[in-house]
């Protein structure tokens, strides 16, 4: 699945979002779209934007365009796309046909985990991302049933990420919003409660955790005092009212006291909604860090079960993310979520003639090269 | 961002060692120490332990370091004690605290149609005017309940045996729900009764108001109507009977059943369980009897050493846990409380159970006569003219005189086991409770003497026994335990959770 592509900027010199359209419309219809096609029509006007694989440097335009990109075949009317102007760079913020869409809010972080799958950068693009994304969120259409906010850490916006959320909940107050962030700006109650008085009526909070000790935490996303703050946040969270889930990484430095960690989390954050048990991605820091962090699944399920029993035996939600059934113990699959979004989701070629393929969520597309050495086709009994 | 990665070490702090947080400790048996902090988390560990953490010789880094550290019985300079995530996990376990006096009884008659063996207070006559509570009674009990500051209030109507004097009772519920409507507060209603005379109106009544009933049920009917005589000797019969009609009219999770654990039922764990499981109740309350009332005058009939009384309990609970394996969900309700409080971050609202003790704090109990007590144990030590609890009269006393008043104060000083001799350093000081007024009954003051107390010999009894059976850490009864804690039926729960 692609999602960027890049030509040639004219004619503009702020970024442009719109609304993808390949069939040339009416001018009436023109409003926010941006034509997308092999050839352009003569007659623009009123378009917010143009892209083309096309050369027309030699036309006059009053219309931002996009011209000379290497494809756009994988666009497709309705995606919601930003267009930059010195780059060229088209990237698709929003594609309506997905099940899961994110707003991605600043590539900038205050952690540094490990095992980042998104490594972060340190350069001030909140600006641009918020204004961009403002754009995309009055654009929305039709109003999506969740959508994720994400990194880099979103809380480093500040008063961005608030203005940000009132418009959600002006525009979509019906979709379900999920933050994906590491919590250690919800420990200044100040920041907590400006959050919580925007009042967004379906907000949820997804917050990491690696360990019941606060070195280890600390290590993992090499971040001194991280841990204490992540607690802390948890806490002013829940005690503004916020929902919140927390989201373990399992990797070598997070199996060992995974059940201790269970417990924690049943004693200290009771109010969690959600835990969520996550394989680990073979993505962005990981790579390099390998040694550090690999375990094959097959050898944490001991861990695994009981850190399961524990949170379920107390009432708690647990799921299990980006694990395949032939890996995990049988009486965990109940607890195993298809969580892989379609166009990073694979299949191996043992998987072919697995009985339970439907059932599994598969890989991440960049699993290829590092799996469980314990992959193989499940057979199901017929009838 | 720096796309180089600092070892753990760089994480752990300046390395100068640990500090301790509160904690308690306890030698379990030969091999294993039972740690205990402040907020009730609790660690099993190799014997020798305390004396390693106290001489800050565990190593760092290794499980039991980090368990410890986790747990909060120490903290290093790696991170902050989060001396804020103690307090609120202190706040959560003292919930209890919040709001005042919950439980509000009112001893509406004396009269009553039974004559049991352990009863306190109960009288056989027909004379109305005598131990019936008057309205005016009613009325200034009733102000003062609603002047208490929480919002969630329960009013628990007994006797004697209250359906005796409906007419009161009803008085008295009507006008308990239109102030409370008034004053803003939640208010839920329970009537204590043996139910052998409800009539069908009175049960029209409560199902109207949607008040609950209490009722006793001690057994089979040879235990039962040994226990509780009356005339005809039919108790087990009528309230067989009565819990089935109370269950039918007023719906099966408004009506509860209490037993009185005599001399006659330490031999009969087995068959006083079932008789609670034929009548389809799913949870058992296996209750000591009180050192009070006419239990102390008939103690040669009635009562027994508090060991018969463990014995009962565990070969009880053994049975009980049986049946729960068998796939019926039947809860021990004194078992759950202290697993509340062991295994779980929360406290509970049983107020026999508690530090401070729940009498006076959390219960108060309007007399028939408007006297004042900070439980029913202290209104049956009157009734054995001992008024050492008795906070005043309605008549006479505001909500300030009985709660400043030295009946008060003498309970309260004695009334945070954190401060009694032998329970300050207990391991399971935070999982037990205090009662001044029975070590008052049975000790002759309110400070008590541990090591003879019955009240500690029990709950230290228990506590191990459970405590015993979490380190075992069956995988059935812990599933059962956790059932009971999350009122989940034990079956759903076998089928889901991982082996």
């Amino acid at each position: 699945m692609k999602l960027t592509t890049a030509g040639v900027g004219i004619g503009f010199e702020k970024q442009i979002v719109g609304i993808v359209t390949t069939n040339p419309l009416q001018p009436v219809q023109r409003l926010n779209r941006i034509l997308v096609s092999d050839l352009l029509p003569e007659d623009l006007s009123g378009y917010r934007g143009a892209l083309t694989t096309g050369d027309i440097g030699h036309r006059h335009l009053t219309t931002p365009a996009v011209h000379r990109a290497r494809e756009i075949d994988h666009l497709r009317s309705e995606d919601i796309i930003v267009m930059e102007p010195t780059s060229g760079f088209v990237r698709s913020l929003y594609r309506p046909a997905e099940m899961h869409n994110s707003i991605f809010v600043t590539e900038r972080c205050n952690s540094n985990c490990i095992m980042c799958s998104q490594p972060p950068k340190d350069r001030d693009d909140t600006e641009e991302l918020t204004e961009r994304n403002l754009e995309l969120i009055q654009l929305v259409n039709p109003i999506p049933e969740y959508l994720t906010i994400t990194g880099g850490e979103p809380t480093l916006l500040g008063d961005k990420l608030f203005e940000m959320l009132a418009a959600l909940r002006d525009r979509m107050p019906n979709t379900a919003i999920h933050i994906l962030t590491n919590g250690r700006r919800f420990a200044w109650s100040d920041f907590t409660r400006q959050f919580a008085a925007i009042g967004h009526p379906r907000l949820s909070l997804g917050v990491p955790l690696y360990s019941d000790v606060a070195t280890d935490h600390d290590y993992v996303v090499q971040a001194k005092d991280a841990f204490d703050q992540t607690i802390m946040g948890l806490h002013n969270l829940a005690r503004w009212g916020q929902r919140v889930e927390i989201r373990v990484v399992l990797h070598a430095q997070a199996v060992s006291r995974l059940p201790e960690l269970a417990e924690f989390i049943y004693r200290n954050l009771t109010f969690a909604e959600h835990i969520a048990l996550m394989g680990l991605e073979y993505i962005g820091y990981t790579p390099r860090n390998i040694d550090l962090l690999w375990v094959d699944p097959y050898d944490y399920q001991d861990q695994l079960v009981d850190a399961v029993r524990i949170l379920r035996q107390r009432s708690m939600n647990v799921s299990i993310y980006n694990h395949q059934l032939c890996v995990l113990r049988p009486d965990l699959w109940r607890y195993a979520k298809k969580s892989i979004s379609d166009w990073k989701n694979i299949y191996l070629d043992e998987c072919t003639d697995c009985g339970a393929r439907n059932e599994c969520g598969g890989f991440f597309k960049w699993a290829t090269k590092v799996h469980s050495a314990h992959i193989h086709p499940i057979e199901v009994p017929s009838c | 961002m720096a796309r180089t990665f600092l070892p753990l070490d760089a994480f752990v702090g300046s390395g100068s060692g640990y500090h301790l947080l509160p904690f308690r400790f306890l030698r379990f048996d030969g091999d294993r120490e039972l740690l205990v902090n402040e907020v009730g988390e609790y660690l099993f560990a190799p014997a020798g332990t305390v004396a390693g953490v106290v001489g800050r010789k565990i190593q760092f880094g290794s499980p039991l370091y980090s368990s410890l550290k986790a747990k909060q019985f120490i903290y290093d300079s790696s991170s902050s004690p989060n001396l804020d995530l103690l307090a609120t996990k202190y706040r959560t376990k003292h919930e209890f605290l919040d709001g005042g006096t919950k439980l509000h009884i009112f001893v509406v008659t004396l009269r009553c149609d039974h004559s049991c063996h352990y009863c306190q207070v109960s009288r056989q006559t027909a004379n109305r005017n005598e131990y019936d509570m008057s309205i005016a009674t009613a009325d200034r009990s009733l102000d003062l309940m609603m002047d208490t500051p929480g919002t969630d209030i329960t009013l628990e109507l007994q006797g004697g045996e209250a359906t005796l004097a409906f007419d009161l009772v009803q008085y008295i519920v009507d006008h308990a729900k239109r102030l409370a409507c008034d004053r803003g507060k939640n208010l839920s209603v329970v009537l204590t009764t043996n139910l052998a005379n409800i009539a069908d109106e009175q049960l029209a009544y409560l199902k109207q108001e949607s008040v609950k009933v209490s009722t006793s049920l001690d057994g089979p009917a040879f235990i039962h109507n040994a226990n509780r005589p009356r005339p005809g000797n039919n108790s087990h019969e009528l309230a067989v009977q009565n819990i089935e009609r109370c269950r039918q009219t007023l719906g099966t999770e408004q009506v509860a059943a209490l037993m009185t654990t005599t001399q006659l039922s330490l031999a009969h764990p087995k068959e006083i369980i079932d008789e609670y499981v034929a009548r389809s109740f799913h949870s058992i309350f296996l209750r000591p009897i009180s050192p009070y009332g006419f239990a102390v005058r008939t103690r040669r009939r009635t009562g027994y050493e508090m060991n018969a009384f463990l014995k009962f309990y565990k070969t009880g609970l053994d049975h009980i846990l049986e049946i729960n394996r068998q796939g019926y969900h039947l809860v021990e309700v004194y078992t759950k409380i202290l697993l509340t409080k062991i295994l779980t971050p929360y406290g509970t609202g049983f107020v026999d159970l508690q530090s401070p003790a729940g009498a006076g704090w959390n219960v108060l109990v309007y007399n028939y006569d408007g006297d004042v007590y900070i439980s029913d144990e202290s209104r049956m030590l009157a009734e054995m003219n001992d008024f050492t609890f008795r906070l005043g009269n309605v008549h006479q006393h505001s909500r300030r005189d009985l709660f400043g008043g030295d009946a008060f104060l003498e309970a309260q000083q004695t009334s945070c086991n954190q401060s009694l001799p032998g329970c300050s350093d207990c391991a399971f000081q935070t999982y037990c409770g205090s009662d001044p007024i029975f070590n008052h009954a049975t000790q002759g003051d309110s400070f008590g003497f541990r090591p003879t107390s019955a009240f500690c010999h029990r709950n230290m009894s228990v506590l191990k026994h459970l405590f015993r059976m979490i380190a075992e850490n069956d995988p059935d009864t812990m599933r059962i335990f956790w059932s009971w804690l999350t009122d989940r039926s034990v079956s759903d729960l076998g089928t889901e959770l991982p082996a």
